[in-house]
Protein backbone atom coordinates (compact mmCIF):
# COMPACT_ATOMS: atom_id res chain seq x y z
CA UNK A 1 0.00 0.00 0.00
CA UNK A 2 2.53 2.66 1.01
CA UNK A 3 4.65 1.80 -1.65
CA UNK A 4 1.91 2.84 -4.42
CA UNK A 5 3.59 6.28 -3.78
CA UNK A 6 5.35 7.11 -7.00
CA UNK A 7 6.19 10.99 -6.40
CA UNK A 8 9.49 11.94 -6.80
CA UNK A 9 10.60 8.68 -8.41
CA UNK A 10 12.64 8.38 -11.75
CA UNK A 11 11.28 5.58 -13.95
CA UNK A 12 13.56 4.61 -16.57
CA UNK A 13 13.10 4.95 -20.22
CA UNK A 14 14.84 6.03 -23.41
CA UNK A 15 12.67 8.81 -24.17
CA UNK A 16 13.47 12.48 -25.95
CA UNK A 17 12.23 13.98 -22.77
CA UNK A 18 14.77 11.51 -20.10
CA UNK A 19 17.28 12.89 -22.70
CA UNK A 20 16.56 17.01 -22.30
CA UNK A 21 18.53 19.23 -20.40
CA UNK A 22 16.99 19.16 -16.59
CA UNK A 23 17.07 23.13 -16.78
CA UNK A 24 14.93 22.81 -19.39
CA UNK A 25 12.56 20.67 -17.75
CA UNK A 26 13.11 22.65 -14.53
CA UNK A 27 12.09 25.94 -16.45
CA UNK A 28 9.49 24.23 -18.76
CA UNK A 29 7.66 22.95 -15.89
CA UNK A 30 7.69 26.06 -14.08
CA UNK A 31 6.03 27.52 -17.25
CA UNK A 32 3.65 24.79 -17.57
CA UNK A 33 2.04 25.02 -13.74
CA UNK A 34 1.98 28.59 -14.15
CA UNK A 35 0.11 28.76 -17.29
CA UNK A 36 -2.43 26.41 -15.72
CA UNK A 37 -3.32 29.62 -13.58
CA UNK A 38 -3.20 31.55 -16.61
CA UNK A 39 -6.28 31.38 -18.68
CA UNK A 40 -10.25 30.45 -17.81
CA UNK A 41 -12.05 29.32 -20.61
CA UNK A 42 -12.70 25.54 -21.81
CA UNK A 43 -10.35 26.01 -25.02
CA UNK A 44 -7.18 26.64 -22.28
CA UNK A 45 -7.87 23.52 -20.90
CA UNK A 46 -8.10 21.40 -24.09
CA UNK A 47 -4.59 23.21 -25.19
CA UNK A 48 -3.15 22.20 -21.57
CA UNK A 49 -4.67 18.43 -21.78
CA UNK A 50 -3.47 18.00 -24.94
CA UNK A 51 0.08 19.11 -24.67
CA UNK A 52 0.03 17.32 -21.00
CA UNK A 53 -1.22 14.21 -22.84
CA UNK A 54 1.78 14.73 -25.99
CA UNK A 55 4.27 15.09 -23.54
CA UNK A 56 3.18 11.92 -21.56
CA UNK A 57 3.61 10.13 -24.57
CA UNK A 58 6.71 10.81 -25.86
CA UNK A 59 8.27 10.62 -22.40
CA UNK A 60 7.39 6.75 -22.38
CA UNK A 61 6.14 7.01 -19.08
CA UNK A 62 2.76 4.45 -18.75
CA UNK A 63 0.18 6.07 -17.46
CA UNK A 64 -1.01 3.91 -14.77
CA UNK A 65 2.23 4.74 -13.28
CA UNK A 66 1.47 8.38 -13.12
CA UNK A 67 -2.07 7.98 -11.65
CA UNK A 68 -0.41 6.19 -9.35
CA UNK A 69 1.24 8.82 -8.15
CA UNK A 70 -1.84 10.75 -7.69
CA UNK A 71 -3.73 8.19 -5.21
CA UNK A 72 -1.72 10.35 -1.82
CA UNK A 73 -3.10 13.84 -2.90
CA UNK A 74 -6.50 12.39 -2.74
CA UNK A 75 -7.93 13.80 0.23
CA UNK A 76 -6.44 17.08 -0.43
CA UNK A 77 -7.86 16.95 -3.89
CA UNK A 78 -11.50 16.20 -1.96
CA UNK A 79 -11.08 19.33 0.51
CA UNK A 80 -10.22 21.35 -2.26
CA UNK A 81 -13.14 20.22 -4.36
CA UNK A 82 -15.78 20.51 -1.40
CA UNK A 83 -14.55 23.55 -0.64
CA UNK A 84 -14.96 25.31 -4.27
CA UNK A 85 -18.08 23.60 -4.64
CA UNK A 86 -20.40 24.89 -1.32
CA UNK A 87 -18.38 27.98 -0.82
CA UNK A 88 -18.88 29.69 -4.16
CA UNK A 89 -22.00 31.42 -4.82
CA UNK A 90 -21.84 32.57 -8.59
CA UNK A 91 -25.07 31.84 -11.45
CA UNK A 92 -27.58 29.47 -11.01
CA UNK A 93 -28.85 27.50 -8.08
CA UNK A 94 -28.61 23.86 -9.02
CA UNK A 95 -29.15 22.06 -5.61
CA UNK A 96 -29.94 23.05 -1.86
CA UNK A 97 -30.35 21.51 1.21
CA UNK A 98 -29.61 23.10 4.91
CA UNK A 99 -26.70 24.74 4.61
CA UNK A 100 -25.24 23.56 1.45
CA UNK A 101 -25.80 25.25 -1.84
CA UNK A 102 -24.51 24.02 -5.01
CA UNK A 103 -24.32 26.79 -7.41
CA UNK A 104 -23.36 26.82 -11.36
CA UNK A 105 -20.33 28.85 -10.72
CA UNK A 106 -19.38 26.58 -7.39
CA UNK A 107 -19.62 22.94 -10.00
CA UNK A 108 -17.44 24.90 -12.48
CA UNK A 109 -15.19 26.39 -10.12
CA UNK A 110 -14.78 22.69 -8.32
CA UNK A 111 -14.12 20.80 -11.22
CA UNK A 112 -11.91 23.07 -12.76
CA UNK A 113 -9.67 23.45 -9.60
CA UNK A 114 -9.46 19.70 -9.15
CA UNK A 115 -8.46 19.20 -12.98
CA UNK A 116 -5.33 21.67 -12.29
CA UNK A 117 -4.54 20.00 -9.21
CA UNK A 118 -3.73 17.14 -10.86
CA UNK A 119 -2.28 18.85 -13.87
CA UNK A 120 -0.19 20.23 -11.47
CA UNK A 121 0.52 16.88 -9.52
CA UNK A 122 1.25 14.96 -13.27
CA UNK A 123 3.79 17.91 -14.77
CA UNK A 124 5.58 18.08 -11.60
CA UNK A 125 5.61 14.25 -11.38
CA UNK A 126 6.97 14.12 -14.79
CA UNK A 127 9.61 15.99 -14.14
CA UNK A 128 11.06 13.63 -11.50
CA UNK A 129 10.17 10.89 -13.34
CA UNK A 130 11.66 11.82 -16.21
CA UNK A 131 15.15 12.95 -14.65
CA UNK A 132 17.06 11.42 -12.07
CA UNK A 133 17.58 13.41 -8.83
CA UNK A 134 21.57 13.81 -9.41
CA UNK A 135 20.58 15.32 -13.15
CA UNK A 136 17.48 17.33 -11.17
CA UNK A 137 20.21 18.67 -8.63
CA UNK A 138 22.38 19.32 -10.97
CA UNK A 139 19.50 21.44 -13.20
CA UNK A 140 18.83 23.11 -9.60
CA UNK A 141 22.43 23.98 -8.48
CA UNK A 142 22.89 25.61 -12.49
CA UNK A 143 19.49 27.67 -11.99
CA UNK A 144 20.51 28.75 -8.67
CA UNK A 145 24.02 29.53 -8.97
CA UNK A 146 23.72 33.08 -9.27
CA UNK A 147 22.58 33.11 -5.48
CA UNK A 148 26.08 32.07 -4.63
CA UNK A 149 26.87 35.55 -4.41
CA UNK A 150 24.83 36.30 -1.69
CA UNK A 151 25.79 33.35 0.01
CA UNK A 152 22.73 30.86 -0.35
CA UNK A 153 24.85 27.14 0.14
CA UNK A 154 23.55 26.81 -3.49
CA UNK A 155 25.12 22.82 -3.88
CA UNK A 156 24.58 21.97 -0.47
CA UNK A 157 20.96 22.30 -0.74
CA UNK A 158 21.14 20.72 -3.94
CA UNK A 159 22.65 17.86 -2.34
CA UNK A 160 20.39 17.65 0.69
CA UNK A 161 17.30 17.50 -1.94
CA UNK A 162 18.75 14.44 -4.03
CA UNK A 163 19.64 12.80 -1.40
CA UNK A 164 16.36 13.16 0.25
CA UNK A 165 14.73 11.66 -3.31
CA UNK A 166 17.29 8.70 -3.32
CA UNK A 167 15.93 7.84 0.20
CA UNK A 168 12.36 7.86 0.01
CA UNK A 169 11.75 4.52 -1.30
CA UNK A 170 13.94 3.04 1.30
CA UNK A 171 12.44 4.87 3.77
CA UNK A 172 9.08 3.79 2.47
CA UNK A 173 9.94 0.14 2.38
CA UNK A 174 11.30 0.77 6.12
CA UNK A 175 7.93 2.26 6.74
CA UNK A 176 6.20 -0.69 5.72
CA UNK A 177 8.22 -3.33 7.46
CA UNK A 178 7.95 -1.40 10.70
CA UNK A 179 4.27 -1.27 10.59
CA UNK A 180 4.39 -5.20 9.83
CA UNK A 181 6.40 -5.82 13.01
CA UNK A 182 4.51 -3.58 14.89
CA UNK A 183 1.14 -5.23 13.86
CA UNK A 184 2.61 -8.53 14.57
CA UNK A 185 3.30 -7.04 17.97
CA UNK A 186 -0.91 -6.38 17.89
CA UNK A 187 -0.28 -2.50 16.93
CA UNK A 188 -3.80 -1.03 15.89
CA UNK A 189 -3.59 1.18 13.15
CA UNK A 190 -6.69 1.00 11.47
CA UNK A 191 -9.52 1.71 14.03
CA UNK A 192 -10.51 4.12 16.12
CA UNK A 193 -10.93 7.87 16.10
CA UNK A 194 -8.40 10.32 14.62
CA UNK A 195 -6.42 11.46 17.80
CA UNK A 196 -6.30 7.53 18.85
CA UNK A 197 -4.80 6.53 15.30
CA UNK A 198 -2.41 9.52 15.66
CA UNK A 199 -1.40 8.19 18.86
CA UNK A 200 -1.13 4.99 17.47
CA UNK A 201 1.48 6.18 15.09
CA UNK A 202 3.94 6.50 17.85
CA UNK A 203 5.41 2.79 17.40
CA UNK A 204 5.89 3.48 14.13
CA UNK A 205 7.14 6.69 13.71
CA UNK A 206 9.60 6.62 17.19
CA UNK A 207 12.05 3.44 15.33
CA UNK A 208 11.51 5.28 11.89
CA UNK A 209 13.10 8.20 13.07
CA UNK A 210 15.82 7.00 14.97
CA UNK A 211 16.87 4.09 11.94
CA UNK A 212 16.36 7.50 9.72
CA UNK A 213 19.09 9.02 11.93
CA UNK A 214 21.44 5.95 12.06
CA UNK A 215 21.18 5.49 7.82
CA UNK A 216 21.98 9.62 8.11
CA UNK A 217 25.32 9.21 9.79
CA UNK A 218 26.17 6.17 8.11
CA UNK A 219 26.04 7.72 4.60
CA UNK A 220 28.03 11.04 5.85
CA UNK A 221 30.83 8.73 7.03
CA UNK A 222 30.60 7.01 3.36
CA UNK A 223 30.60 10.40 1.62
CA UNK A 224 33.45 11.76 3.08
CA UNK A 225 35.01 8.32 2.43
CA UNK A 226 34.66 8.88 -0.86
CA UNK A 227 36.32 12.57 -0.84
CA UNK A 228 32.59 13.82 -0.51
CA UNK A 229 33.92 17.91 0.74
CA UNK A 230 31.49 20.25 -0.79
CA UNK A 231 30.62 21.59 -4.00
CA UNK A 232 34.04 23.12 -4.44
CA UNK A 233 37.05 21.28 -7.06
CA UNK A 234 34.63 19.10 -7.63
CA UNK A 235 33.69 17.98 -11.53
CA UNK A 236 30.83 16.33 -13.30
CA UNK A 237 30.29 13.66 -14.54
CA UNK A 238 27.24 14.62 -16.45
CA UNK A 239 27.96 18.58 -17.14
CA UNK A 240 25.26 20.21 -18.66
CA UNK A 241 25.64 21.67 -22.07
CA UNK A 242 22.31 22.59 -23.93
CA UNK A 243 22.22 21.26 -27.31
CA UNK A 244 19.83 21.92 -30.42
CA UNK A 245 17.02 19.62 -28.87
CA UNK A 246 16.60 21.84 -25.55
CA UNK A 247 16.23 24.95 -27.73
CA UNK A 248 13.77 23.66 -29.79
CA UNK A 249 11.99 22.09 -26.53
CA UNK A 250 12.10 25.72 -24.73
CA UNK A 251 10.64 26.99 -28.48
CA UNK A 252 7.83 24.50 -28.19
CA UNK A 253 7.02 25.73 -24.45
CA UNK A 254 6.91 29.56 -25.20
CA UNK A 255 4.88 28.49 -28.23
CA UNK A 256 2.95 26.87 -26.12
CA UNK A 257 2.67 29.22 -23.41
CA UNK A 258 1.63 32.27 -25.99
CA UNK A 259 -0.87 29.61 -27.41
CA UNK A 260 -3.04 28.77 -24.07
CA UNK A 261 -2.75 32.27 -22.75
CA UNK A 262 -4.06 33.61 -25.97
CA UNK A 263 -6.75 31.30 -27.16
CA UNK A 264 -7.48 30.45 -23.52
CA UNK A 265 -8.57 33.97 -22.67
CA UNK A 266 -10.03 35.48 -25.88
CA UNK A 267 -11.96 32.50 -27.59
CA UNK A 268 -15.46 32.96 -27.24
CA UNK A 269 -15.73 29.29 -25.33
CA UNK A 270 -15.99 31.22 -22.21
CA UNK A 271 -16.67 29.90 -19.08
CA UNK A 272 -16.10 32.48 -16.17
CA UNK A 273 -14.19 31.44 -13.20
CA UNK A 274 -12.86 34.25 -11.26
CA UNK B 1 56.97 2.19 3.57
CA UNK B 2 54.63 -0.23 3.57
CA UNK B 3 51.25 0.49 2.70
CA UNK B 4 49.33 0.29 6.03
CA UNK B 5 51.67 0.98 8.99
CA UNK B 6 50.55 1.32 12.42
CA UNK B 7 52.45 1.84 15.70
CA UNK B 8 50.94 1.56 18.87
CA UNK B 9 47.67 3.05 18.29
CA UNK B 10 45.85 3.36 20.34
CA UNK B 11 41.90 4.91 20.54
CA UNK B 12 39.43 5.73 22.87
CA UNK B 13 35.72 6.59 22.66
CA UNK B 14 34.68 9.54 25.13
CA UNK B 15 31.54 8.38 27.65
CA UNK B 16 29.74 11.34 27.98
CA UNK B 17 26.80 12.20 30.51
CA UNK B 18 23.85 13.97 29.35
CA UNK B 19 25.02 17.83 29.79
CA UNK B 20 28.03 15.90 27.48
CA UNK B 21 30.98 16.14 30.11
CA UNK B 22 33.05 13.86 29.72
CA UNK B 23 33.34 11.61 32.43
CA UNK B 24 35.73 8.46 31.02
CA UNK B 25 36.53 6.50 28.10
CA UNK B 26 36.42 3.20 26.59
CA UNK B 27 39.19 1.69 24.57
CA UNK B 28 38.17 0.42 21.48
CA UNK B 29 41.86 -0.34 20.17
CA UNK B 30 44.70 -1.05 22.30
CA UNK B 31 48.30 -0.81 21.52
CA UNK B 32 47.80 -1.84 17.80
CA UNK B 33 50.78 -2.74 15.51
CA UNK B 34 49.95 -3.81 12.19
CA UNK B 35 52.03 -3.92 8.92
CA UNK B 36 50.49 -4.26 5.14
CA UNK B 37 53.03 -4.24 2.55
CA UNK B 38 51.65 -3.34 -0.86
CA UNK B 39 49.28 -5.73 -2.52
CA UNK B 40 48.78 -8.06 0.05
CA UNK B 41 45.19 -9.61 0.77
CA UNK B 42 45.43 -9.13 4.71
CA UNK B 43 42.05 -10.19 6.84
CA UNK B 44 41.21 -8.96 9.95
CA UNK B 45 38.83 -11.15 12.59
CA UNK B 46 36.77 -10.69 15.27
CA UNK B 47 33.83 -11.14 17.27
CA UNK B 48 31.23 -8.34 17.48
CA UNK B 49 33.21 -5.40 19.49
CA UNK B 50 36.58 -6.51 19.37
CA UNK B 51 36.95 -3.12 17.51
CA UNK B 52 37.82 -4.05 14.08
CA UNK B 53 35.68 -1.81 12.58
CA UNK B 54 36.79 1.09 14.63
CA UNK B 55 40.02 -0.14 13.12
CA UNK B 56 38.95 -0.16 9.50
CA UNK B 57 37.96 3.47 10.16
CA UNK B 58 41.12 4.34 11.24
CA UNK B 59 42.67 3.51 7.75
CA UNK B 60 40.03 6.00 6.13
CA UNK B 61 41.02 8.58 8.55
CA UNK B 62 37.34 8.94 9.47
CA UNK B 63 38.92 8.39 13.24
CA UNK B 64 42.05 9.60 13.87
CA UNK B 65 44.24 8.09 17.07
CA UNK B 66 43.90 8.82 20.26
CA UNK B 67 48.08 7.68 21.09
CA UNK B 68 50.28 6.24 18.09
CA UNK B 69 50.76 6.42 14.82
CA UNK B 70 49.11 5.05 11.79
CA UNK B 71 50.24 5.76 8.06
CA UNK B 72 48.71 5.06 4.90
CA UNK B 73 50.69 4.66 1.98
CA UNK B 74 53.43 6.82 3.75
CA UNK B 75 50.79 9.55 4.87
CA UNK B 76 49.73 10.10 8.77
CA UNK B 77 46.29 10.03 8.98
CA UNK B 78 46.46 12.60 11.91
CA UNK B 79 47.70 14.99 9.87
CA UNK B 80 45.15 17.12 8.89
CA UNK B 81 46.67 18.26 5.74
CA UNK B 82 46.97 14.75 4.29
CA UNK B 83 43.16 13.86 4.91
CA UNK B 84 41.98 14.15 1.30
CA UNK B 85 45.67 12.14 -0.01
CA UNK B 86 44.93 9.33 2.90
CA UNK B 87 41.46 9.03 1.59
CA UNK B 88 42.19 9.12 -2.04
CA UNK B 89 44.98 6.19 -0.81
CA UNK B 90 42.49 3.78 0.80
CA UNK B 91 38.82 3.41 -0.10
CA UNK B 92 36.35 1.70 2.03
CA UNK B 93 33.19 -0.33 1.66
CA UNK B 94 31.11 -0.23 4.52
CA UNK B 95 28.57 -3.06 5.68
CA UNK B 96 24.94 -1.93 5.22
CA UNK B 97 25.28 -1.24 0.81
CA UNK B 98 22.00 0.97 0.88
CA UNK B 99 23.27 3.26 3.33
CA UNK B 100 26.39 3.95 1.02
CA UNK B 101 25.00 4.15 -2.22
CA UNK B 102 24.87 8.03 -2.75
CA UNK B 103 23.49 8.22 -6.38
CA UNK B 104 19.89 6.87 -8.00
CA UNK B 105 21.41 5.50 -10.86
CA UNK B 106 24.26 2.52 -10.95
CA UNK B 107 26.53 4.90 -13.33
CA UNK B 108 25.81 7.68 -11.46
CA UNK B 109 27.15 6.55 -7.99
CA UNK B 110 29.97 5.06 -8.94
CA UNK B 111 30.45 8.60 -10.56
CA UNK B 112 30.77 10.27 -7.21
CA UNK B 113 33.83 9.63 -5.93
CA UNK B 114 35.86 10.61 -8.90
CA UNK B 115 33.75 13.91 -9.31
CA UNK B 116 34.22 14.67 -5.53
CA UNK B 117 38.54 14.14 -6.82
CA UNK B 118 38.22 16.92 -9.21
CA UNK B 119 39.08 14.32 -12.29
CA UNK B 120 38.04 15.95 -15.83
CA UNK B 121 34.73 14.61 -16.81
CA UNK B 122 35.99 11.92 -19.79
CA UNK B 123 38.56 10.65 -17.65
CA UNK B 124 35.05 10.03 -15.28
CA UNK B 125 33.55 8.30 -17.76
CA UNK B 126 36.70 5.95 -18.21
CA UNK B 127 36.71 5.20 -14.72
CA UNK B 128 33.23 4.28 -14.31
CA UNK B 129 33.14 1.99 -17.05
CA UNK B 130 36.02 0.58 -16.25
CA UNK B 131 35.06 -0.16 -12.73
CA UNK B 132 31.70 -1.53 -13.40
CA UNK B 133 33.43 -3.55 -15.57
CA UNK B 134 35.53 -5.37 -12.91
CA UNK B 135 32.75 -5.72 -10.90
CA UNK B 136 31.03 -7.39 -13.73
CA UNK B 137 27.69 -4.75 -13.23
CA UNK B 138 28.32 -3.23 -16.82
CA UNK B 139 25.05 -4.41 -17.43
CA UNK B 140 23.31 -2.52 -14.57
CA UNK B 141 25.17 0.51 -14.93
CA UNK B 142 21.68 2.39 -15.77
CA UNK B 143 19.49 0.82 -13.22
CA UNK B 144 18.26 2.32 -9.84
CA UNK B 145 20.00 0.85 -7.19
CA UNK B 146 16.98 -0.08 -5.21
CA UNK B 147 16.11 -3.10 -7.40
CA UNK B 148 19.39 -4.75 -7.19
CA UNK B 149 19.90 -7.39 -5.13
CA UNK B 150 21.99 -6.97 -1.65
CA UNK B 151 25.21 -8.68 -3.61
CA UNK B 152 25.02 -6.60 -6.41
CA UNK B 153 24.64 -3.66 -4.59
CA UNK B 154 27.34 -3.59 -2.56
CA UNK B 155 29.32 -4.64 -5.57
CA UNK B 156 28.48 -1.22 -7.01
CA UNK B 157 29.28 -0.03 -3.61
CA UNK B 158 33.24 -1.50 -4.61
CA UNK B 159 32.86 -0.07 -8.22
CA UNK B 160 32.21 3.26 -6.75
CA UNK B 161 35.62 2.55 -4.28
CA UNK B 162 37.53 1.62 -7.76
CA UNK B 163 36.48 4.19 -9.56
CA UNK B 164 38.60 6.53 -7.17
CA UNK B 165 41.72 3.98 -8.29
CA UNK B 166 42.99 3.62 -4.21
CA UNK B 167 45.49 1.80 -3.82
CA UNK B 168 44.31 -0.34 -1.26
CA UNK B 169 40.89 -1.43 -0.49
CA UNK B 170 39.98 -1.87 2.91
CA UNK B 171 36.04 -3.77 3.15
CA UNK B 172 34.43 -3.33 6.64
CA UNK B 173 31.87 -6.43 7.03
CA UNK B 174 30.99 -6.18 3.50
CA UNK B 175 28.68 -9.89 3.25
CA UNK B 176 27.49 -8.98 6.97
CA UNK B 177 23.96 -7.91 5.49
CA UNK B 178 23.96 -10.37 2.49
CA UNK B 179 22.92 -13.58 2.11
CA UNK B 180 25.36 -16.90 1.05
CA UNK B 181 24.87 -16.18 -2.85
CA UNK B 182 24.99 -12.23 -1.99
CA UNK B 183 28.41 -12.95 -0.44
CA UNK B 184 29.71 -14.94 -2.76
CA UNK B 185 29.38 -12.86 -4.91
CA UNK B 186 31.01 -9.53 -3.46
CA UNK B 187 34.02 -12.17 -2.49
CA UNK B 188 34.59 -13.98 -6.34
CA UNK B 189 34.79 -9.60 -6.79
CA UNK B 190 37.15 -9.05 -4.46
CA UNK B 191 39.23 -12.04 -5.64
CA UNK B 192 38.91 -10.80 -9.26
CA UNK B 193 40.05 -7.16 -8.75
CA UNK B 194 43.17 -8.33 -6.33
CA UNK B 195 44.10 -10.51 -9.58
CA UNK B 196 43.44 -7.61 -12.47
CA UNK B 197 44.02 -4.35 -10.53
CA UNK B 198 46.86 -5.91 -8.01
CA UNK B 199 45.25 -3.54 -4.87
CA UNK B 200 45.67 -4.21 -1.50
CA UNK B 201 42.67 -5.89 0.04
CA UNK B 202 41.92 -5.40 3.90
CA UNK B 203 39.02 -7.71 4.15
CA UNK B 204 37.05 -7.12 7.83
CA UNK B 205 35.08 -9.74 8.77
CA UNK B 206 33.78 -12.60 11.49
CA UNK B 207 33.13 -15.07 8.54
CA UNK B 208 35.91 -17.46 8.77
CA UNK B 209 35.48 -19.27 5.73
CA UNK B 210 35.95 -16.34 3.77
CA UNK B 211 39.41 -15.62 4.78
CA UNK B 212 41.04 -18.54 4.01
CA UNK B 213 43.17 -17.29 0.49
CA UNK B 214 44.47 -14.34 2.65
CA UNK B 215 48.22 -13.32 2.76
CA UNK B 216 48.09 -13.09 6.62
CA UNK B 217 45.28 -12.65 9.43
CA UNK B 218 45.24 -10.72 12.56
CA UNK B 219 42.49 -11.52 15.09
CA UNK B 220 41.41 -9.28 17.35
CA UNK B 221 39.68 -9.24 20.86
CA UNK B 222 38.83 -6.32 23.19
CA UNK B 223 40.93 -4.05 20.62
CA UNK B 224 44.16 -6.04 20.87
CA UNK B 225 45.21 -8.25 18.29
CA UNK B 226 45.50 -11.61 19.69
CA UNK B 227 46.81 -14.01 17.31
CA UNK B 228 48.67 -13.05 13.35
CA UNK B 229 49.82 -15.33 10.99
CA UNK B 230 48.84 -16.72 7.85
CA UNK B 231 45.63 -19.01 7.87
CA UNK B 232 47.51 -22.10 8.32
CA UNK B 233 48.87 -20.94 11.05
CA UNK B 234 45.75 -19.53 12.69
CA UNK B 235 43.47 -22.25 12.21
CA UNK B 236 45.66 -24.79 13.65
CA UNK B 237 45.08 -23.35 16.87
CA UNK B 238 41.20 -24.24 17.33
CA UNK B 239 41.05 -24.19 20.74
CA UNK B 240 42.41 -20.48 20.75
CA UNK B 241 40.35 -19.11 18.14
CA UNK B 242 37.29 -20.52 20.20
CA UNK B 243 38.09 -18.65 23.13
CA UNK B 244 37.73 -15.45 20.84
CA UNK B 245 34.17 -16.62 20.27
CA UNK B 246 34.79 -17.18 16.62
CA UNK B 247 33.55 -20.17 14.16
CA UNK B 248 36.63 -22.01 12.87
CA UNK B 249 35.83 -23.14 9.13
CA UNK B 250 33.79 -26.55 9.19
CA UNK B 251 36.43 -28.09 7.39
CA UNK B 252 39.39 -27.33 9.62
CA UNK B 253 37.33 -28.05 13.19
CA UNK B 254 36.27 -31.61 11.19
CA UNK B 255 39.97 -32.20 11.08
CA UNK B 256 40.52 -30.99 14.44
CA UNK B 257 38.09 -33.61 16.06
CA UNK B 258 39.55 -35.95 13.93
CA UNK B 259 42.74 -35.23 15.48
CA UNK B 260 41.92 -35.58 18.74
CA UNK B 261 40.15 -38.90 18.56
CA UNK B 262 43.64 -40.08 17.21
CA UNK B 263 43.07 -39.78 13.32
CA UNK B 264 46.59 -38.42 11.49
CA UNK B 265 45.50 -35.41 9.82
CA UNK B 266 48.04 -32.44 9.46
CA UNK B 267 47.30 -29.40 11.16
CA UNK B 268 45.79 -26.19 9.88
CA UNK B 269 43.50 -27.91 7.03
CA UNK B 270 41.29 -24.79 5.51
CA UNK B 271 39.79 -26.39 2.63
CA UNK B 272 36.79 -29.53 2.38
CA UNK B 273 39.37 -30.53 -0.56
CA UNK B 274 42.24 -30.70 1.76
CA UNK B 275 40.70 -32.83 4.13
CA UNK B 276 39.58 -35.09 1.73
CA UNK B 277 43.19 -35.76 0.61
CA UNK B 278 44.49 -36.03 4.05
CA UNK B 279 41.60 -38.29 5.01
CA UNK B 280 41.77 -40.66 1.62
CA UNK B 281 45.53 -41.07 2.14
Amino acid sequence: MIRDITIGQYYPAKSMIHRLDPRVKLVCTLLYLVSLFMFRSISGYLIATLFLAAVIRISRVPFSFIVRGLKPIVMLLMITVLFNLFLTRNGEVLFHAWIFTVTEGGLVTAVYMAVRLIYLIIGSSLMTFTTTPNELTDGIEALLHPLNKIHVPVHEVAMMMSIALRFIPILLEETDKIMKAQIARGADFESGNIIQRAKSMIPLLVPLFVSAFRRANDLAMAMEARCYRGGEGRTKMKPLRYKYRDYAAYIVMIAYVVLVVAVGRMLPLHVWIF
Amino acid sequence: MDMVQTEKLVFEYEKRDEEGNVIGSSRAIDQVDIDVKEGQFIAILGHNGSGKSTFAKHINAILVPTEGTMWVNGRNTGDPDELWNVRQSAGMVFQNPDNQIIGTVVEEDVGFGPENLGVPTEEIWRRVEDSLKAVGMIEYRHHSPNKLSGGQKQRVAIAGVVAMEPKCIVLDEPTAMLDPVGRKEVLKTVQKLREQKKVTVILITHYMEEVVDADKIYVMDHGRVVMEGTPREVFSRVDELKSYRLDVPQATLLADELRKRGLKIPEGILKKEELVNALCQ
